[in-house]
């Protein structure tokens, strides 16, 4: 046929455009002079117009004007306008275009043409954009030409009827007894035609099941008919015989047994052992027919005979050389793989090695169908492969192997510590790609296996020593040298080799964290908090813990600016109850506390309320009476009339009063008596008693029992006042919640004297009160 | 099947055929991410993608990229062999195809593909039928126009 020059002319120009800019000239041009042409009534060279705008609409420019060229050249009377006008249709107009209505018409009018190919036109556009409108106005015309013309306009005929029932779901009554005749054709395109046509008005329409139940033994002897049939060179593709035919049969036998006859199992089984046994697998279109069988054996509830040879078709394919086939073999495995879970077990070493495979796809499958097979008794061998593969795995499959690891180990894990060791195993390798809700999970895991806390810390020591890239290791990691750090400095562990560290390496790895770039925040979080707990376990270097702890008090992330600040608080205001007060010495405590620094924010908690309780302080400041009761409840803010008070200030020292809250103290007996000062004859001894329910009286006496006299003695005393504070995080309303607390009574006294003409003075603290339980 | 295309390997297109309705904008998203994920892959992988719900099996013939989407119970060995199928039939029609006569002859490539697909399922499985009717098809064509050609002639 003579090529159409005029569109080779443009399309050549067109492709001599050297850049985009010349090109769209070129386009704009070439539109232009097409339009002009089409305004024209009648013109010679309209086919070779319209196929020069197709051509310009491929390459992505608008021609939606050329839609009413499309229906004028359909309704021509001309072949060739008539060829290039459908084309048209099928390119520019759709379903939704009001402009595809139009050519209803003129299909109608070209399927009752006397000519074939016109015919085939019509039906091609048809189910190619036919509308549900348009469906409707055809159908019958289509069912008459189902019956009633030759094959080749019969098998369009029955796929334009497919395309019809898809639409519209209710014209297939109209279809179906015309598609049961097409069964008994001879043609491979009309049988081909009519098996999609049986298929589709099965799928759509329950009642004709029954209606085909009766052509089930007429499609088994068509299928065996090309089984076992001889050569034929049209239809043949490499040695099997009409591969196309064959899958469309099993697809129906598919269909058949699950809906219309679940009996039919003799049927089944004798087509599919010869399908198998009389197929060459070696080539791809051989494999495509058995995938074809093993995929319909597989879907329908097939004795356990035929479900083994399909398992076994299938790991014949894995060990194919052809990727694609390993592939598809993958991809049916998975989905039986919770049925039969242990015929797909047997072939676990192949679907292992192809994790190994250098390509993408088959490595995505591989992946996932390891992970369904982990199960308790192969754990540890699966583990190794899965971890092996993390490390050399695309960064895109990371993360979904992460999780996978980490939901088999939880569910299988032979022990606790082979457990720890996976998750170190993997936050070391693909840190980074791990989900945020890990790092939660491994530190309540760490926490519940109290007896590796040694080894855990050790071993995490010793990763966050090597590498501080990786966010969720290092967050774990500060937590737990944070949380054990002693256990770290002790140095001794049995399950790992000991290794001595010193308080100074703790903190410049911590530090190191806190100062590297690649910290994110919340890491940057967990490492101050950590630095912090140390400061309680560690004894040589608490200096640099609080230098480092008071830089981060003017850091800009908020974060960290507060807790900096909360931390400094407490060295400065609360450095005795640091070591003393068992409450901060608990682990569990520091833990919650460091929860609520993490971000949770209860209205009441700890210590951020210390420091709006010395806000409230800050105002009023009455002087300090000079003989302190414990137990006002009148705040003894911090004093600074009077020289007594001065004195005091210097005294307390880090002892700042601040308010006190009420407090539950037990009940005391009458307190005995107990020295607390005696030096050179001057003795003072102390006794409380309690006056009242929240009053205690403490009697402090001075005796000399030297030979001369004592001049200008004073006695001063001081009581830092305890601020206690809930570790409840909501108090609800209406609802009563009691406090209750061990508080550490501390007393300083300054006694100050002239004896013998030498000024003495000395500060005695008292710790332990007689009577005061503890 | 859902839709069919050929590109070069540059990212141009050379054909498209939709078996199902879509806007105009989904057809060029859809190319575009098409083209993106094919090219990217590597020389001797595995021909079958997955994309949305959909597979995608490519196949490589010399500078041109086909590529077909099926659904997801369809097989895909089989969507091999129609690529394979359509290829040869070119090969046939045109005689040592390449890419350029694909480019300058576009609407006979879809005149091919409509005598062996229709609707999104196989038409014809024999390629001699197929070849012998486009033959049949052209020379109509070619009747009619030379029909016209010496009526214009004897009026002018």
């Amino acid at each position: 046929m003579s090529p159409s020059v005029p569109l080779q002319e443009m399309i050549r120009a067109i492709r001599s455009a050297r850049t985009q800019c010349e090109e769209r000239g070129v386009i704009q041009r070439e539109c232009a002079t097409i339009r002009a042409q089409f305004r024209q009534a009648d013109n010679e060279g309209r086919s070779h117009n319209l196929a020069k705008l197709l051509y310009v609409h491929m390459l992505g420019y608008p021609a939606h004007f050329g839609q009413m060229e499309c229906v004028r050249m359909i309704a021509s009377p001309r072949y060739s306008e008539k060829r290039v006008g459908y084309l048209g249709a099928m390119m520019l107009l759709d379903e939704k275009q009001d402009a595809s209505l139009l050519i209803t018409n003129s299909i109608k009018n070209d399927l009752a043409n006397s000519n074939q190919y016109v015919q085939s036109l019509a039906l091609c556009t048809l189910a190619c954009m036919g509308s549900a409108e348009m469906c409707r106005d055809l159908a019958p015309e289509i069912n008459r030409l189902l019956r009633a013309s030759n094959s080749y306009i019969k098998k369009k005929a029955a796929l334009c009827a497919v395309h019809i029932v898809r639409k519209v779901q209710d014209l297939g009554e109209l279809f179906a007894p015309s598609a049961r005749c097409l069964l008994t054709e001879k043609n491979h395109g009309v049988l081909h035609g009519a098996v999609v046509l049986i298929t589709e008005l099965c799928e759509c329409n329950p009642e004709s099941l029954e209606r085909f139940r009766k052509t089930v033994p007429d499609l088994v002897q068509i299928m065996k008919g090309l089984v076992i049939s001889g050569y034929s060179p049209d239809h043949d593709v490499a040695g099997i015989s009409d591969p196309f035919l064959q899958v469309r049969k099993c697809e129906i036998m598919k269909l058949i047994l699950t809906k219309i006859d679940t009996n039919a199992f003799n049927l089944i089984y004798v087509f599919t052992i010869q399908v198998a046994t009389n197929t060459d697998s070696t080539k791809t279109v051989g494999n495509a027919v058995l995938y074809e069988t093993v995929l319909t054996v597989l879907d329908i509830k097939s004795e356990s005979g035929l479900r083994v040879l399909a398992v076994n078709i299938l790991g014949r394919f894995l060990l194919n050389n052809d990727r694609n086939i390993r592939y598809i073999a993958m991809i049916s495995l998975q989905k039986i793989v919770g049925t039969d879970h242990n015929a797909v077990q047997r072939h676990r070493g192949t679907i292992v090695d192809c994790l190994k495979d250098q390509d993408a796809s088959v490595k995505r499958r591989a992946l996932e169908l390891s992970l369904a097979l982990v199960s308790a008794s192969n754990i540890r061998s699966m583990m190794k492969e899965l971890l092996s593969f993390l490390s050399s795995c695309p960064p895109e499959l990371r993360s979904q192997t992460a999780s996978g690891i980490f939901i088999a180990a939880e569910r299988y894990a032979p022990s606790q510590r082979w457990h720890i060791d996976t998750i170190l195993h993997v936050l070391t390798t693909a840190g980074g790609d791990v989900r945020d809700e890990t790092v939660p999970n491994l530190i309540q895991l760490i926490t519940n296996t109290s007896e590796l806390h040694c080894y855990t810390v050790h071993k995490l020591y010793r990763a966050l020593h090597n590498d501080i890239s990786q966010q969720p290791l290092v967050q774990v990691a500060c937590w737990c040298i944070g949380e054990y750090g002693d256990l770290l400095l002790r140095g001794e562990c049995q399950e790992m080799e000991p290794v001595q560290v010193t308080e100074d390496d703790v903190l410049d790895v911590l530090e190191a964290v806190l100062q590297s770039h690649m910290s994110s925040p919340s890491t940057r979080g967990f490492a101050l908090t950590a630095t912090m707990k140390l400061s309680t376990r560690i004894t040589e270097n608490v200096d640099r813990i609080r230098s480092i702890v008071s830089i981060y008090g003017s850091c800009i992330d908020v974060e960290l600016q507060q807790r900096a600040v909360e931390y400094n608080a407490l060295f400065k205001k609360y450095d005795h109850m640091r070591y003393s007060t068992e409450w901060l010495g608990q682990r569990f405590l520091v833990f919650v506390c460091s929860t609520f620094s993490a971000g949770l924010s209860p209205p009441i908690c700890g210590f951020p309320q210390v420091c709006d309780l010395l806000d409230l302080l800050g105002g009023s400041e009455p002087p300090l009476q000079s003989s302190p009761a414990l137990g006002s409840t009148a705040p003894l803010p911090v004093g600074t009339a009077g020289t007594a008070g001065g004195d005091l200030l210097d005294l307390l020292g880090g002892l700042e009063p601040t308010a006190i809250m009420t407090v539950l103290l037990s009940v005391f007996s009458v307190a005995p008596t107990v020295s607390v000062y005696d030096k050179d004859g001057v003795t003072v001894t102390l006794s409380c008693e309690k006056q009242s329910d929240s009053g205690l009286s403490i009697t402090l006496t001075a005796s000399n029992s030297t030979d001369s006299d004592i001049r200008g003695f004073t006695l001063q005393a001081a009581v830092p006042k305890v601020c206690i504070s809930a570790s409840n995080k909501i108090l609800a309303v209406h609802l009563k919640s009691s406090f209750s607390f061990q508080v550490n009574l501390k007393m300083r006294l300054r006694i100050s004297y002239t004896s013998q003409g030498s000024a003495v003075q000395d500060t005695v603290q008292v710790d332990s009160f007689p009577g005061l339980g503890h | 099947m859902r839709f069919l295309l050929l590109f070069s390997r540059q990212g141009k297109l050379r054909l498209q055929k939709w078996f199902t309705s879509m806007s105009d904008r989904e057809k060029k998203k859809i190319i575009r991410d098409m083209t993106t994920m094919v090219l990217a892959r590597q020389a001797r992988s595995c021909n079958f993608l997955q994309w949305k719900d959909l597979k995608i099996i490519y196949k490589r013939y010399a500078s041109l990229y086909f590529c077909l989407a099926v659904e997801s119970q369809e097989n895909e060995l089989l969507a091999l062999e129609i690529i394979h199928r359509y290829v040869e039939l070119l090969d046939k029609y045109f005689g040592n195809v390449c890419e350029l006569d694909i480019i300058f002859n576009f609407e006979k490539a879809y005149f091919i593909l409509d005598e062996f697909l229709m609707g999104g399922e196989i038409q014809e499985t024999s390629k001699q039928i197929v070849n012998r009717s486009i033959e049949a098809s052209d020379m109509l064509q070619e009747a009619v126009t030379a029909y016209l050609n010496i009526k214009f002639q004897k009026c002018t």
